[in-house]
């Protein structure tokens, strides 16, 4: 960051001291996954390379450049055209896209798969036209990038267009009266411009396919990720899948490096009006059919499948109880996704303020938890916190740190500090020390530069960041199983359940109030503007 | 965020302590199918039941973790594969219990005592009355020979029940000639491997192929739904080793806190009563001899089950995986 403190603002050390403790918190769970290195498992790693290994690096890598392009596509071009165009139901396309992030990846992965199949309506109905039609495999890995990049572009979308509508218009109309077609003032001028928040959540995107079991799964899909399960629950050696997810973060390392890159000689402008450009008719009908196409796939779809066998189950095991997960998964969403914006706004500060190497490095480190598979790194943190939990008894000190709701929420803290932090930095960033410095000049204190000049300007991001972690937090499956205390049972554990037993039309219910309960806060933020 | 802070001072001293009038199970067994005999068994006794469902892997992990101070009195899990690997962590400790031994045959118990078959689960074959004549059957053997190119189904080498029955197929055969089988059975495969029975039989039903190997209470389900479905079990290798069956069964931890209830909760499972709940829920078979199964379940005929003890699955899992990732069987 090229970002000058200002003098009245410096901060003492401490402050860089609580960064860096926050970082270790996320690096506790990780250091314990790197400690089973101590441990030789060449039986088991001889057989990988023997067998499965490389196959699974070339189609983890095949995931990853699919994703990429994916994500990059869909959610930069319908940020652009939201942030910038007018066209017919832009207002409610602009918050409507953002809903297939609602939309756990398991889920879409089981309805496509379903929609697909030989034995699926889709191919039924076409063997009905022509029969003898030999049919396509729903288990291909198109189908898997698909899959994966409807429910991870929103990630790229929010930040792209939190960027765009930041530029505003003036730098677009600069490049224009220089001469520049629309489209070349796009590539030239905006979208550098904007490739902070793009490769933020690129990388974002990244780490949750990296990171994604449930998905594979229902695809048969073999990844580096399952080849982590495969070793713990068909070799039973936790031990050798703690060194695979270990090596796991070379490729996440990976997705840094690239993030980092993209926000290299980043630039950052006035914020300009936000008022959008007509377009014509024809062209501006063709940009609503795209977005909405998308928001078809990503979301109406797989909902209207859900609804289908919610109706035909019946409102099968919906009583008091269910009630109760409703309850509980909104509760712990929220409180996680709190603390978490809390947690990330006071990283990006001491960063912008003490932009010192241990700072930056601390901050990088915090954001990997999002890329280990959740039931790798909840094994990580419920080993570290039973160990501190142990030590703090023989102190004499009763605190219960497994089991408890704190190892569960602190849990969500390691793993989507990430998600949070993107938005929450790129926000910061568009409050320029100049503007700070003006306030200041003018007699404002502190606390009124908080509230009158921070605060306004960072609002978008920091509504986009809760909103984003709440979602995840919500959507958490493993490390939720496995540190939830007793009688919280949120409703990724009834899916994961019934799931596991292959009863996918019973859990379209509890999929389906889960995906509502991600409509919540998107309502709620539509109503705040 | 004042919101959060008031709901952070709350999360001290969440989980208090267990009383003696309570008993607390870890259990991989899905929430609808084990809460009514958890019921059934706090309305006779008085005694509450906490429990919390996950994998098995990830609970054996948990109890791991916790070590001396879990409060886990019971594991209760499928697969003896599970079971085995639990018992091989050295997390659970040895029940003798006249009740336990008389209710369960040995051949569902572990060796040591560790642990005891609940339910049983039979994994046969399955074809489609449309296309297949159950004469052309016989074994889960004969499934790789060429008759059935194209025409055979199965479900992903992930999941435990396909791994513990190439396990009991690498004690009986021998590894190479169990490899040959394998083999057989994925130069067979009429397209990808699936994710679970039921997708399978779906597209057995659709004619994307002919014959498959399922758990019964699968294909139970799905009768239950369709009378008219076009499939039907054939017990495989009656003439020779029998039916592969694999159970359901529970487990006293190292270190629970009331082990003497525990095992009484234990015996309580493998008496008549809840025999009849455990197996009836889920369409699957009680392991105590003297309880018949569902009217469902028995319409689907008698049939001679392997008397391999199940914990052969789990010391041969490990091998059987890695027997499959050389098969090329996803």
């Amino acid at each position: 960051m090229q970002d000058r403190s200002t003098p009245s603002l410096r901060l003492p050390g401490l402050h860089g001291a609580s960064a860096i403790a926050l970082a270790l918190l996320v690096l506790v769970p990780i250091l314990v996954l790197l400690s089973a290195w101590h441990q030789q498992q060449w039986e088991t790693w001889q057989h990988l390379l023997d067998t499965v290994l490389w196959r699974l690096v070339g189609n983890t890598l095949l995931l990853m450049v699919g994703v990429t392009v994916g994500v990059l596509t869909l959610g930069v071009s319908l940020a652009w055209c939201v942030a910038t165009l007018d066209f017919p139901g832009r207002r409610w396309l602009e918050w409507a896209l953002f809903l297939p992030m609602a939309m756990p990846a398991y889920v879409l992965a089981f309805v496509m798969v379903d929609l697909l199949d030989y034995a699926g309506p889709i191919q039924s109905q076409l063997r009905s036209w022509w029969p003898g039609l030999s049919g396509f495999s729903a288990r291909h890995p198109l189908w898997v990038v698909v899959t994966l990049t409807l429910v991870l572009y929103p990630y790229v979308y929010m930040l792209a267009r939190l960027a765009f509508q930041a530029q505003g218009r003036a730098v677009l109309e600069q490049a224009r009266i220089l001469g520049d077609g629309p489209l070349r003032a796009f590539f030239k001028v905006a979208l550098p411009m904007a490739r902070p928040g793009i490769a933020a959540g690129l990388a974002l995107a990244l780490m949750e396919t990296l990171a994604d079991f449930g998905a594979v799964s229902v695809f048969n899909f073999d990844t580096f990720t399952t080849a982590i399960y495969k070793s713990w629950y068909g070799l039973f050696n936790l031990q050798a899948a703690a060194q695979l997810a270990s090596l796991l973060l070379l490729f996440v390392l990976v997705a840094l490096v690239l993030e980092r890159r993209g926000r290299r000689r980043a630039r950052y402008s006035e914020l300009g009006g936000r008022q959008v450009v007509r377009v014509r008719p024809r062209q501006a009908w063709l940009i609503s059919l795209f977005a909405f196409a998308v928001l078809f796939l990503g979301f109406l779809l797989p909902v209207s499948r859900l609804l289908y066998w919610v109706v035909g189950t019946g409102l099968h095991g919906v009583d008091l109880r269910f009630a109760n997960l409703v309850w509980r998964t909104f509760l712990l969403g929220g409180m996680a996704a709190s603390l978490v914006l809390m947690l990330a706004s006071w990283l990006a500060w001491v960063k912008r303020h003490q932009p010192s190497r241990a700072v930056s490095a601390s901050v990088q480190l915090a954001t990997l938890g999002y890329a280990l598979p959740g039931s790798v790194l909840a094994v990580g943190i419920m080993v570290s916190f039973s160990a501190v939990q142990g030590g703090l008894q023989d102190l004499g000190l009763s605190v219960p740190l497994v089991g408890g709701l704190l190892a569960l929420v602190l849990a969500y803290v390691v793993r989507f500090l990430a998600v949070a932090y993107g938005p929450v930095e790129n926000a910061l960033q568009q409050v320029r020390p100049k503007l700070v410095e003006a306030a200041r000049t003018l007699g404002a204190t502190s606390s009124e530069v908080g509230r009158r000049v921070y605060l306004p300007m960072m609002l978008p991001g920091l509504f986009t960041a809760l909103l984003m972690v709440g979602i995840d937090v919500m959507k958490e499956m493993p490390a939720t199983l496995l540190l939830r205390p007793f009688g919280w049972d949120t409703l990724a554990v009834r899916i994961y359940e019934l799931t596991s037993e292959g009863e996918w039309q019973r859990a379209a219910a509890p999929s389906l109030t889960l995906v509502l309960l991600g409509l919540l806060p998107v309502i709620l933020l539509t109503r705040k503007r | 965020m004042a919101v959060a802070l008031v709901a952070l001072s709350g999360l001290w001293g969440c989980s208090e302590p267990t009383s003696d009038n309570e008993l607390v199970v870890y259990t991989s067994r899905n929430d609808h199918l084990i809460k009514p005999v958890f019921d059934a068994y706090t309305e006779e006794t008085g005694i509450t039941i906490r429990y919390i469902t996950d994998n098995a892997s990830a609970l054996a992990a948990r109890i791991q973790a916790e070590g001396e101070r879990t409060p886990a009195d019971l594991l209760i899990t499928v697969d003896a594969g599970n079971l085995w690997n639990a018992a091989q962590m050295e997390l659970l400790q040895p029940v003798e219990s006249v009740v336990l031994d008389a209710n369960v045959p040995d051949s569902f118990t572990d060796p040591n005592k560790l642990w005891f078959g609940l339910t049983k689960r039979a994994r046969t074959i399955v074809y489609s009355t449309e296309r297949v004549n159950p004469d052309e059957l016989s074994s889960y053997e004969a499934l790789a020979e060429p008759e059935w190119k194209g025409r055979l189904c199965l479900r992903t080498s992930k999941k435990v029940y396909n791994q513990s029955l190439v396990a009991t197929m690498i004690e009986r055969l021998g590894t190479e000639k169990a490899e040959q089988v394998v083999s057989g059975w994925v130069g067979n495969l009429a397209t990808d491997v699936f994710s679970n029975d039921t997708a399978l039989m779906e597209a057995i039903v659709a004619g994307q192929c002919d014959v498959g190997i399922v758990n019964t209470y699968y294909y139970g389900r799905m009768k239950r739904d369709n009378a008219q479905l076009p499939l039907s079990l054939f017990w495989a290798n009656q003439d020779v080793s029998g039916v592969h069956i694999n159970i359901s069964g529970g487990a006293v931890t190292k270190y629970a806190p009331h082990p003497e209830q525990a095992k009484a909760l234990l015996e309580w499972m493998t008496r008549p009563e809840a025999q009849h709940l455990l197996a009836e829920i889920n369409l699957e078979y009680p392991v105590n001899p003297s309880v018949e199964p569902a009217e469902e379940v028995k319409s689907w005929g008698e049939f001679r089950e392997d008397d391999l003890n199940v914990s052969v699955a789990g010391a041969l899992q490990v091998e059987a995986v890695k027997l499959m990732d050389r098969a090329g069987y996803r």
